[in-house]
Order: structure tokens, then sequence, then C-alpha cells
């Protein structure tokens, strides 16, 4: 029986009978009840009132048994601190036993122990298991004292135990190199997320070799962690760049996809110290085939590289350019595997493997996932944006789609055909017709909604515009908001290009709106037509039918300045979710505070910051294709993304409360009036007599360029960066 | 890096669990599942990572068991969900199969390993082979404590020192599997070779191995012309025994292998393959009451080559019912599980072609909304004493210096890849096969 009082167990019950027979005086018999304990702790019951008992069979020869009770003690040392001091004795014994399989045991096991009064008992045996001469001993205690730091940093400051990590980075067991830098890296990270300045673990070039070294001959994890401290070290000069890339690349070969990443990871970073274009070059040829084996891993492996070849790609385009095929996806691949193949297969598309593309897409298009197939669908309208040559083969894609009749393939083509209208104006106005004849079919808000923008939009060219707009009339209060904003806006633009048929209509539409709808933004949409209409029909004419710039698919769907970043952290979770680390780890310290110190040092500086907001807002860069009209869904904190890059006059324009469809308004005439010159003495001539088309972005490099005393990015007019689209997602909004 | 890893049934009941570190309770295992159905009905997509409050949740999937590893730091991702599998790799080697009740009997021998192979979140030892020297499932009570071997440290951590054999030997096996995709005009849209040279080592003391093939890039860089042909490996993976900084170099594939059996190195190549087995099907679908196919395979391989042990799933619809079958040659059979048949031929001499027909009846009544999955015909297939790429093994050097002698065996193979596939052609309006 346990001789400690007011801690024992009932008489009676599975906790009895277990104490009775860790009390035993057979062997055998203790040693099965502490197995039995295990397994109660295993499947959840709570064991800890056995603590004395299960102690009290620490000490034996038995390894197994040893092993069981220091299970036992991490899981209960933190519910029964004053009990655990009585293990002290023989942790410390053990620490010092012949066998160093013992040792590190003991060793390993106190540190995680986690028990504020065992701890100062850690130290003298962990200095000397530190020098000792097994190195399975010394590699388990150079982690020992990373667990140390995690609990009593001012302890391992104190006994100098970072000193004499410091030194075993020289240990000649590569092993106890890999885990040193592993425990250096952790106490590193651990001491800058807790805020401190002083950099713990700076990596100078005595220990760069060393680390060289230590790279061929450790095992694969033990590559991991010195891969990832190269990636930290920061080059002195090109040529010891050069030097580590050169190291580094037949890391490539590695059967271990992580050490492949990582070994991709740091020659991205030092890449950077290269100038050679030749040598670049080659390094980046190099990559392509590692990345396509990692393939052929398990699925959630392909998964993570997936996410990263992402990146990569839009970091270097060109680097996967002839490997597209090898992304198609396969039939038993799982939907989260075949997602990502379809993004990148559209990053990779051009105009010479459009056509195998296509006959893919439509292929997907077929299958029985009906988010995959929705995909597909989106993926083919991205495709003809981004490829003007293969638009038309994409639109008789699609065509081919519709005619399945399969509704969810129709609706999602019908999306996707706006998109193709907004990049392509008046092209491809044959197939409204076919488009059209599918009205019926449509349930879905976006789908309906798009339609009804192409009616609006080509309203002088379909003869019974009116008669198809009508339908939506008449159930105006039976759809959803999205489609009612669409329907007033088609049948106003209806009105001022066919006035003669469509008053009647107009005047319905503006009515109901106003009179019965229930969303303020319907309402307040109406009225701002009706008041424009009724006073200046040309001011209506020049707001409603003005003129819009054509999308485009960015190249990134992040910021350079956070692509940067991304492609420095590749392997990580940040990588892996596309966000910088501070959106979603816990320490809130390290989100905000150094994403703004790196702004600071940033050329990007504004770009940086808004990326940083658009992807707390949870924005993606899917919503460029997206018909988003609804400016009430706008998260707020995208609104005021905006006001950063505008002249103070027009931000207090706009005053970041955009979900007021007034406000938008204001805006547009803001930008509007930009297109007139306002008068504006700091923008560069250069916005005068450019042609409208191109007035957006030049308007944001003026802007830009204020806002940054004049170190703004050179102008993008290819590939606008993500808010530029977003801006015209708001203007279109309006219209 | 991890804070907890545990192994939970498909209800998320976690069946073990191992906290590396503090920062994650792990009342949070429970959340796990909850959090993916959560998801699910939310309509976004569940994928092998995510992130909720603060915790990333890592997971892998293996037969009814979730693998998951948390984490709260911007942790390594590819590094935890490649342990996780190896993690599995290790539990398999040693029980054979793992599954709920293998974890339940073994759990003592589970936290051992666990507690081994990763220590305050950093991976340590994975190699089974050495993990299993000195953790054993037999407990020897009173006979001498088991130590670490040297292995675990050394620079060599995949082999043991004083190996001793009788007859030395060493087999070698190349292997090569073929993935590709056939689309339903007949064009291989895509297609590889996976390549795996495998080894079974029985070879005394410290041996160093070397290993030639009729590398393309090794002849090239060594100016010599090849006799024959030489293959171009676009990209090849070495198991950690091998120099990679020698094979950057020259080429050279230098090592000292572990004992027993294990993976030496594995390629692949992008070059286009002609189908080995073409499979083709004609599909007449008469809706409401049957549908019927004819399937032609033929081997396009040369005369002398064999296929072993083909077997060709194709896909029919979820409700089929009453199968008839007649073939020229092997045996048919309905695989409901599936939602195909499978028509098996135990032996397919190359250039030969054979046929056959399936009649099924279909339920007269139908769902609206229900689409027929079209899923692709799938073929598995052996072809011993072939390898596509034409790879050859034309030396395997040994040298030991106790200066035995050791005989190497070679033994080609190729065989499906897990993705072997050919798209069936439109069902209506296509041409029926012409019989034979």
């Amino acid at each position: 029986m346990s001789g400690f009082t007011g801690r024992q167990a009932p008489r009676k019950g599975e906790n009895y009978e277990l104490s009775v027979d860790l009390n035993s005086e057979y062997r055998d018999k203790r040693k099965d009840a502490i197995k039995r304990v295990i397994a109660s702790m295993t499947v959840g019951k709570d064991v800890s009132g056995l603590f004395p008992d299960v102690l009290k069979n620490m000490q034996t020869e038995d390894l197994e048994q040893k092993k069981l009770v220091y299970l036992y003690l991490m899981n209960y040392a933190k519910t029964q601190p004053e009990l655990v001091i009585l293990a002290v004795n023989t942790f410390v014994k053990d620490a010092e036993d012949p066998n160093p399989l013992v040792r590190a045991l003991a060793i390993r096991t106190m540190g995680c122990l986690r028990a504020e009064k065992i701890i100062d008992y850690l130290c003298d045996p962990l200095q000397k298991c530190l020098r000792d001469d097994d190195p399975y001993v010394r590699k388990t205690a150079a982690l020992c004292v990373a667990k140390l730091y995690d609990l009593k940093p001012e302890l391992v400051m104190d006994n100098g135990f970072l000193e004499q990590l410091k030194d075993m980075v020289s240990d000649p067991n590569p092993m106890v190199v890999a885990n040193t830098i592993a425990a250096l890296s952790d106490i590193h990270f651990a001491s800058v997320a807790a805020g401190t300045d002083e950099a713990l673990f700076t990596i100078d070039s005595s220990t760069l070799q060393k680390l060289l070294i230590a790279l061929n001959e450790c095992s694969e994890w033990g590559r991991v962690a010195i891969l990832n401290a190269l990636a930290r070290y920061e080059a002195v000069d090109e040529r010891e760049s050069e030097h580590i890339c050169e190291r580094v690349v037949p890391q490539f070969q590695h059967a271990n996809g992580s050490v492949v990443l990582a070994a991709i990871k740091a020659i991205m970073i030092h890449m950077r110290g290269v100038s050679g274009e030749q040598f670049r070059r080659t390094l980046v040829r190099k990559m392509a085939p590692p990345l396509v084996t990692l393939l052929s891993s398990p699925p959630e492996v392909q998964w993570v590289a997936l996410r990263n070849i992402n990146l990569l790609l839009q970091k270097e385009p060109g680097v996967l350019s002839n490997e597209m095929r090898v992304f198609f996806c396969k039939y038993n691949d799982p939907l989260y595997v075949k997602v990502e193949k379809l993004d990148i297969m559209v990053r990779l598309a051009n105009e010479h493997n459009i056509d195998p593309l296509l006959s893919e897409l439509k292929e997907y298009a077929s299958e029985v996932d009906v988010d995959f197939v929705r995909k597909s669908v989106k993926a083919i309208g991205q495709a003809a944006i981004k490829i003007e040559e293969g638009a038309e083969r994409c639109v008789n894609v699609l065509l081919d789609l519709i005619a399945t009749r399969v509704s969810y393939v129709v609706q999602e083509a019908v999306v996707v055909m706006k998109d193709i209208f907004r990049k392509y104006p008046s092209q491809y106005e044959g197939i409204i017709p076919t488009l059209c004849a599918n009205l019926d079919e449509l349930d879905e808000p976006e789908a309906k909604a798009s339609l009804i923008w192409i009616i609006g939009e080509y309203a002088n060219k379909i003869d019974n515009a009116d008669e198809l707009l009508g339908i939506f009339v008449d159930t105006f209060m039976e759809e959803s908001y999205p489609v009612q904003l669409q329907t007033l806006t088609s049948v106003v633009k209806l009105f001022l290009r066919k006035p003669e048929t469509s008053q009647g209509l107009v005047q319905k539409v503006l009515n109901t709106a106003t009179k019965d709808c229930d969303s303020p933004d319907v309402r307040d949409r109406a009225y701002i037509y009706w008041r424009l209409l009724s006073t200046d029909p040309g001011a209506a004419k020049a707001v409603i039918l003005a003129h819009r710039p054509p999308i485009s698919i960015p190249r990134t769907n992040v910021s350079p300045a956070l692509l940067e970043e991304l492609v420095s952290e590749m392997s990580t979770l940040a990588s892996v979710y596309h966000k910088p680390a501070g959106t979603f780890i816990g320490q809130g310290r390290i989100g905000a505070d150094s994403m703004q110190k790196r702004e600071d040092a940033s050329d990007d500086q504004f770009s940086a910051q808004k990326a940083f907001q658009t992807v707390a807002a949870g924005q993606q860069a899917e919503n460029l294709l997206d018909f988003d009209d609804v400016p009430s869904d706008q998260p707020s904190g995208l609104a005021a993304t905006q006001i950063s890059t505008r002249i103070p006059a027009a931000a207090n324009l706009i005053a970041g409360t955009s979900s007021n469809p007034l406000d938008d308004l204001v805006s547009i005439f803001g930008n509007l009036g930009a297109e007139q010159p306002i008068p504006n003495p700091a923008s560069p001539p250069n916005i005068f007599g450019s042609p409208p088309a191109m007035q957006p972005q030049q308007q944001q490099n003026a802007f830009s360029g204020l806002g940054l005393g004049g170190a703004a990015s050179p102008p993008q007019i290819t590939s606008p960066p993500p808010q530029q689209a977003q801006k015209e997602e708001d203007l279109l909004g309006l219209f | 890096m991890a804070s907890l890893i545990a192994i939970l049934d498909l209800k998320g009941k976690p069946l073990i669990q191992r906290s590396y570190r503090d920062d994650v309770p792990a009342t949070y295992v429970e959340r796990f599942l909850p959090l993916c159905l959560e998801m699910e009905e939310e309509g976004q997509q569940l994928t092998p990572c995510f992130s909720n409050q603060g915790i990333n949740y890592m997971h892998i999937r293996h037969s009814n068991l979730y693998l998951l590893a948390m984490s709260k730091r911007n942790t390594n991702a590819a590094e935890v969900i490649i342990f996780l599998h190896r993690l599995v790799q290790v539990l398999v080697e040693y029980f054979k199969e793992l599954e709920e009740e293998s974890i339940r009997d073994n759990f003592v021998i589970i936290y051992e390993l666990m507690d081994e192979m990763m220590d305050f979140g950093y991976p340590q030892t994975t190699e089974s082979k050495i993990l299993q020297e000195y953790i054993t499932q037999e407990s020897y009570k009173l006979e001498v404590q088991v130590r670490p071997p040297i292995a675990v440290t050394n620079a060599v951590s995949w082999r043991s020192e004083g190996i001793r054999y009788r007859k030395n030997e060493v087999f070698l096996d190349v292997i090569e599997s073929v993935n590709l995709l056939v689309n339903a005009n007949g064009n291989v849209v895509r297609s590889e070779i996976l390549g795996a040279v495998k080894m079974k080592c029985y070879l005394s003391g410290m041996p160093e191995l070397r290993l030639g093939l009729n590398d393309k890039v090794m002849f090239e860089s060594t100016g010599r012309t090849s006799r024959g042909k030489a293959i171009e490996m676009e990209d090849v993976k070495f198991h950690q025994c091998v120099r990679l900084s020698r094979f950057e170099n020259d080429r050279t594939i230098s090592f000292i292998p572990p004992d027993g059996e294990f993976e030496l190195m594995s390629y692949r190549l992008s070059t286009p393959v002609k189908p080995l087995i073409w499979v083709e099907a004609a599909v007449e679908y008469h809706k409401g009451s049957r549908v019927e196919y004819m399937v032609k395979c033929k081997a396009q391989f040369k005369r002398r080559s064999t296929a072993n042990n083909v077997e060709i799933f194709v896909p029919v619809p979820d409700d089929a019912d009453s199968p008839k079958f007649r073939a020229s040659t092997g045996s048919v059979q309905y695989a409901p599980d599936k939602s195909a048949f499978v028509w098996k031929i135990k032996q397919l001499a190359g250039s030969r072609e054979f046929l056959m027909r399936a009649h099924f009846g279909l339920p007269s009544v139908r769902g609206e909304q229900e689409v027929d999955k079209r899923a692709p015909i799938m073929v598995k297939f052996e072809i011993p004493y072939f390898t596509v790429s034409g790879i050859q093994v034309r030396y395997l050097k040994i040298v030991e210096k106790s200066g035995y002698q050791a005989l190497p065996w070679v033994r080609y193979i190729t065989q499906n890849g897990d993705d072997y596939s050919l798209r069936t052609a439109a069902e209506k309006g296509s041409a029926p096969i012409v019989p034979m």
C-alpha cells in the first residue's frame, strides 16, 4: 500500500488493483502493472493517482521498464510537481550510467518533464552529458539545451550552455553537429519571438565551412537542419554565394523530399547574391527535374511540393516551362492535389501548349466532382484571358461544354464567358445567342448576374434585350441582391442605348428598386441612377457607359516583397499557405511588428503593406475573376488598403467607407476627374495626353510615386498588381 | 518541427499520442476531426495542412488511420509530412500491418519508437533497420542491456560493423514502372518511366561498392562512345548511403550499402513511351436497358517478351447488373465494389491481340441528377527481362579490405505504375470495333 496519505487511491476498482500490483514483490507482476497503467493512460484514463507507486519502480535494470516509468513521468510530472523531486536522484544516477542509452534516456526525459522543481537539478548532468564520450549522448544533450532554454532561458545563459553549444558545431560527429545546429536555431527563433534584439546564433564564415562539411555526412534530417541554417547565412561576397550554391546543388539528388526543398530554398536565397546570368540559369535548370520527381511522392507530400512550386513559378516563371504535362491530373489524385495542379497548369500555359491543355481541361469538365469541374471550367477562362492567341479555341471549348447542358457546367461557363467579354470586348458577340438560350437554366446568382451583365453590355446588339431583361425585372423581388444590382445596372444601360423601347422597363425597375426593395445598396444605386437620368442624361451616359480597362491575370498572386519573403520560407507552412507567418501563428508580436520592420527596409513599401492587408482580409487572387459586384460584401479592410496609394484629396473623398455605393460613385468621379487632369502639381507630366485605356495604371504610378517620395516601382502595364485589378473591380461594380 | 504527434482512428479518437513540446495542449488532438468536418460542411477544401486558432494541423492518411502532427510555429511542413510517412513505414516494418489493432497491441513499443524517432520535435533516427537493432519486441529481461548501435550516430548511420556472411552475394532488381495516360482519341497525353534499383545485399564487413550504368551523361563527360544505347535519366534520387558529391562531380555511384534489402536509387525519364499494352473499348449504351462492351487488348512489345498477370479494369456504371462475358483468352470477373469488370490474362505474349465482350443489364429507372463518372481503363502487368528505357547495369564493383569475391545478380522487370490509364472512347455513336 502506498505510504502517502491523502493521495491514496480508493480501496477498490482498477486503480486500487494496479496500485497493489505496482507494489508486488514479484518483478514480473510489477512490470505488467506498469504496462497496464500506461495502457490506461493511452486511452485517456486518469492514472495520476498512482504516481508514487509507479515512481518506486523507476530504479531498475530493465530498460523497457525504465522507459515506461519515464513515459509515465513525462505525462504526469506537471500534475504532481511536488512528487517529481523524488525522481531526481534516479535521474542524476542514470545520467552517469555506464550504458550510453540509459544516459541519453535520462537526459532526454529530464528535459521533457517541464517541472520547475526539477530544472535546477538538470544543469549538472547536462554539463557532463554535453562532454560525453559517446556521440549518441552528446546529440541528445545538445537538444536538451534547447529544451532548457524553452523553460528557463536564464539557466542556459548563466551556465554557459550556449557557448558550449557553439563549440559543439566543431564536433567530429556529423549527427551531433546537426542536432547542435537544430538546437541553436531553435534557441535563436525562441529569443527572436520573445522580442530580444540580441542575435543568439549568427553564422560566421568559419561556421559555414563546418556546416558545408557536415552537410555531406549527416543523416537526412540533419541535412534539413543544416540547409535551413545555411539559408540564414549572409554571404560576404558573390564568390561565397556561388560557393554555397555549388556545395548545396548535389542535395537535389537526395531521396528525401524535405532535403530537396530545403536545398532549393537555400539556393534561391543565395542566388540573390549571384550576378552571373549563366550561373543562375544553370541553377534554375537543375531545379526542374527534382521538382518534377516530387510529384511521384505520396499525395500529401505532393501537395506541399505543389504549393511551393506554385510560389517558385511566380518567382522564376521559366523553371518548369516545358513540363506542363507532368501536372496533368491523375484520375485517382485527391481533390486537393488536382486543384493545385490546375492552378499550376494555367501558370505554365502558353500559346504552344494551349491545345493539349484545353483538351485536358475539357476532359476534367466531364468528371464527377462538381467542385473540380467548376474549377476546370474556370481554368479554361483563365487560359483564354492569359493567352490571346488561344482565346478563340478556349471559347470553342466553352461552347462545347455549354452544349452538354449539365447545369453547373453551363453556369460556370457563363460566368467565365463574362470575363472573356471583359478581356476581349466585342470579339465574341456571335455566341451571345447561345448564352441567352440557356437563360432558363441558370439558377445561381453569379451565373445570372454574369449573363445579365453581358446582355446589358451588348444591349444594342441584342434585338430582344428588353424582353430578356424584362424577365428579370418581373421576378426582381425574388432575386438575390447581386442579381438585383446587376439587373438594375443593365436595364439602365439598355435604356441609355435604346431609350425608345425600354422607357417603361426602366421606370418599372427604378420604381420597384426604390420602393419595395429592402437592401439599402440596391435602393441607393437606384436613386443615384434615377437622379442622374433625370438631371443630366449626358453625365449619366459618361458614368454608366464609360469605357473600362480590360482585365488581365497577374503573374503573381502575392506582392513582390511578400513573394521574396515566402520564397525565403520555402517548405514551411507560410509557403504552403502562401501567407506570411504573422497571419497564422499565435504570437501576434511577430506578426505585425516584424512585418512593419521589414517594410521599412523594403523598396516596395506600399505594395508589401497592401498585400499584407489583402492577405489578412482573406482575399485570394481568384477573386480577380469573380464577378463580385456587391460592394457591401467587401471587407472594409480592403477599402482601407486603397487609401494609402491615393493622394490625400482622393483619400478624403472615399474615406474608407466604400460599402456605401454613394462613396463608390464619388471615388469614380475622383477617377474621372483625374482623367481630365485635376490640378495636381506633383503628378508627372506624362499623365496628360496618354490614351484613356492606360489611364488607371499611370495614375496609380503617379500616386505611388507621391506616396513614396519618388521611389515608385516601374510601370507594370502587362501585369498589374492585384490591388489594381481590385480597383477595376470596384469600378465595374458600380456600372 | 512538431509539438505533438498522434495517431487517430477514423472517428478522430486518438489511439496513441506523444507530446514533444509543451506549447500545444494534448486536448487539441480531439479537435482535429470536428474541424475537418466543419471545413467540409462549409464547402472549404480539406488540405493536408491547415491552421485554426493559432494551431497548425498537419496530417496524412494511412488505411483507416490519421497521423496528425501539430505545431504553433511556422514549422517545416515538408519535413513534418515526410516524417509522418516515415513513421508509417517504420511501424509497418515492425508490425507488418498498421491498423487500429496493431497499435493497441503494441503501444509500448510504439511509445519507445516515438521517443527514439523524434526529440523536441526534431526527427532523429528513422532507419527501421537500425532501430530494430536496439528497440525490439522481445524484452530480454535479465540479459545484457542493449546499447545504441554505433550506426545511429556514425557517418555511416545505415550499416553496423562486424557483419559476416559465408557466401557474399548481391542481388540487383531494376524495376521500371510506366505511368501513362491515353486520351479518348488514342493519343498518349502523358507518359513517364519511374525506375528503381533495388538491392539485396549479403556482404561481409564494410564493402565499398561502385555501380556502373549506361548513363548518357557519364559517357559524354568521360568522352567515351558507348557501345549500344545510353539512357538519359532526367532525375536521379539516391539512398542516403550514396556519396552525392561524387555523383555530382563525375556521375560515379559509389557507396557503402546497408545490410539486406533497400532501394539504392530511383530515376525518372519522361521520354515518350508507346503504350506497351494497348486497350480500347467500344461501348454501346442503351439507356434504361443494357450496356455492351467490346474490349480489344494488344501487346505492343517484341515477340520474345511476355507480360505476366495482366489485369485490365474496365469501368461500368455503378448500377449495372447481370454481367455476361465472353473472352478469346483469359478470364473475366465483375468487381461491383470497384464499379468495373476485370479481364485477367495470365500470360500475354508480345505482338498478340485479343478481344472480349461484356454485356450488362441496366435498371430502367434512374435518378435525374446522376452523372456517369468517366473513369479510365486501368491496366496492371509485369514484363520480366525487359526495361522500357533500355537501362543496363554495366558493372557492380565490390571492394572489401578482406578481399573476398562477391557475385552480383541482376534482374530486370517492367510493370505498370500507379497510373497506367486509357480513357474510354465516348460511349454513344462511337464505331464498334470490327471483330478480327
